[in-house]
């Protein structure tokens, strides 16, 4: 018997038995949609995590103040002590600095924003000209802070604030009141949308000596640093700490993170995970491959005279076997073409469902998850397609 | 040719030992009709297992065609039986979920003939023993008689030696029999050699050769 024959001839068998036949490939279906969605929802949350960072700014060392220890507390604690601050004169300090390509200081706090008698509070960072680049702001109106003006006061609005309070679009120009003080709005800022659950659509910028006029404060939160290139960011971060030992009498009292290396770690975690469940997953296709054989066991009993008749007829054992094997390779690769059409399916409704989320499932994973429910199908048929080449003849002929 | 020389075959059923062919000697010339008879369990259906290579003697030799076929392997096996070799049963033994015509198909298939060529015989075989009509029928739908002409054509359909047939009328009414048994009959004249195994007197009297079976040895052999 010749391949076309053997498969033109399973391939009827199995249409034949339509109810049996569904329910393995749909076992197998499911298997495979499993492996592709959870492996998408993985790979989803893992660029999702990615994207956020990067949409934070590239090559980013931040500084913040304090030191975070495993153990033990701030050595000064003890005398009463309080970790140094971080201050302005330490972000210029840094920008000296060769790797620091630009740097921009950090205040936040919250203010109350008052405009054409509406009022609301607000989140406010002050900062200078560099933030728009180093954290990747687009505006959609006017200009931002303007480099070197630290001094006059201007105020750049996200692009819901520009709406609630200039509904007509004008916000340019305008003035509002922050505080106590009376600022003109420079810019406004595009529509960017939650990026690590904050939302920079509702804050307005100020420049940093206003800010800390405003919270009566001398310190800063954080200092943005972006590094010269992706392999200045290390010797960025060793020079920085280096230097703010130095200036801090020796004591380390700042803690400066890379964003790469925050996002390395995401990035391993995340992988792991969709690895894991892609594992999970492929259990339920070794599921639906003992399914197979189970079902392919029953169908050589049930068939055991159609069998005896083949022999009779002269099919060699060999034929026998691979009629057995070719019925389980187009059940499993029915189960594995609908499940990867099914799991696709299953993945484009997550991605209509949370937008945000691009759950798209790595072709590995698909693959494998194909080649998986083929692999076992053509497994678990080994051992019925064999018991059935070995039936005697004659007992197979009367049924037995 | 058919020629087994002191072919034994033993069952064990439990701790019994059940010879059902003790020590048989017979020959059976190309072209022959012969009716094997006896009652159930005398051996008969043993015997014509045996010589339709379906069983494997315990002991003893068979010669088909002038070549010894006693120790060939099981792929040598099928190979003999499917070109020398056709069977006809009593219940028919149709595939259920193929046509008609596609069963008359199977050995073709088997034998791994090229489809054009396996199209014009089927559709030759249809025409022979009559069942154009029926060619894209299943078993289901087909009545006694046609089944058995089904099962006819496809053991014809590769023009093997010797056509072997258990109880070929057991599941048919009479005047179906009798037509089944013509038809055979007919393929007889035509130069099959044909052995009828029967427990049916009438029918094994048209043979015109008649062996007669009792506890697994011939105790009857006239022409």
């Amino acid at each position: 018997m010749n391949l076309r024959d053997t498969l033109t001839l399973s391939f009827s068998t199995v249409v034949s038995y339509r109810t049996r036949s569904l329910l393995i490939v749909l076992a197998m279906a499911l298997g495979v949609a499993a492996v592709v969605v959870l492996t998408a929802l993985g790979e989803g949350a893992r660029r999702y995590v990615v994207g956020q960072f990067s949409s934070l700014g590239t090559n980013l060392v931040i500084v913040l103040p304090g030191r975070a220890e495993t153990s033990g507390g701030f050595p000064g604690a003890a005398l009463g002590q309080t970790p140094r601050d971080l201050t302005l004169d330490d972000a210029l300090f840094i920008s000296h600095l060769p790797q620091v390509k630009r740097y921009a200081p950090l205040n936040v706090g919250v203010a109350e924003l008052s405009a054409g008698g509406k009022l609301r509070e607000v989140t406010v960072l002050g900062s200078t000209s560099e933030l728009l680049p180093i954290r990747h702001m687009k505006l959609s109106q006017g200009s931002f802070l303007a480099h070197g003006s630290e001094r006059s006061a201007q105020i750049v609005l996200g692009s819901v604030l520009a709406h609630e309070f200039f509904p007509d679009g004008n916000a340019v120009g305008q003035r509002v009141r922050l505080g106590d003080s009376r600022f003109m709005v420079s810019g406004v800022l595009a529509v960017q949308g939650e990026s690590m659950g904050f939302n920079s659509d509702e804050i307005a910028i100020i420049p940093v000596d206003y800010a800390q006029e405003l919270f009566n404060t001398n310190t800063l939160f954080r200092i943005l640093v972006e590094a010269r290139s992706r392999n200045a960011i290390e010797p960025a971060k060793a020079a920085i700490a280096h230097a703010l030992k130095l200036r801090h009498d020796g004591e380390e009292d700042v803690t400066v993170i890379t964003q790469d290396a925050i996002l390395a770690t995401f990035d391993r975690i995340l992988r792991a995970l969709t690895l894991g469940v892609a594992g999970i997953a492929a259990i339920s296709l070794a599921v639906a491959g003992i399914l197979v054989m189970n079902v392919m066991l029953v169908a050589v009993a049930q068939r055991t005279s159609e069998i005896g008749l083949l022999k009779a007829l002269g099919a060699p054992a060999a034929d026998i076997r691979r009629l057995f094997f070719a019925e389980a390779v187009w059940l499993s690769l029915a189960g594995g073409a609908i499940g990867y059409a099914l799991g696709n399916a299953g993945a484009w409704m997550i991605r209509l469902a949370y937008p945000t989320l691009p759950a798209w499932p790595p072709a590995w994973a698909s693959m494998a998850g194909v080649a998986t429910a083929l692999i076992t199908g053509i497994l678990a048929s080994l051992l019925p397609a064999a018991r059935a080449a070995r039936l005697d003849p004659v007992l197979a002929l009367s049924g037995k | 040719m058919i020629r087994l020389t002191s072919i034994t075959r033993v069952f064990r059923m439990g701790d019994q030992e059940v010879r059902a062919l003790n020590g048989v000697n017979l020959d059976i010339a190309s072209g022959e009709y012969v009716s094997i008879m006896g009652p159930s369990g005398s051996g008969k259906s043993t015997l014509l297992n045996v010589v339709g290579l379906l069983d494997r003697p315990d002991s003893g030799r068979y010669e088909l065609d002038g070549s010894d076929v006693t120790d060939l392997s099981e792929t040598e096996r099928a190979r003999v039986r499917r070109e020398k070799i056709g069977f006809v049963f009593q219940s028919f033994h149709l595939v259920p979920r193929l046509t008609a015509a596609e069963n008359i198909e199977l050995p073709l298939m088997l034998e791994g003939i090229a489809p054009a060529e396996r199209k014009s015989r089927v559709d030759a075989a249809l025409d022979a023993f009559d069942l154009k009509d029926r060619a894209r029928h299943r078993p289901a739908e087909l009545s006694g008689g046609q089944r058995q002409r089904v099962a006819i054509a496809r053991a014809t359909i590769l023009r093997p030696t010797a056509l072997l047939a258990d109880e070929p009328t057991g599941n048919l009414d009479h005047r179906i029999g009798a037509e089944v048994m013509a038809l055979l009959e007919g393929l007889h004249h035509a130069g099959t050699t044909l052995i009828v195994v029967t427990h049916d007197r009438e029918l094994g009297a048209r043979a015109h050769r008649h062996i007669a079976m009792r506890d697994g040895e011939i105790v009857g052999d006239e022409k």
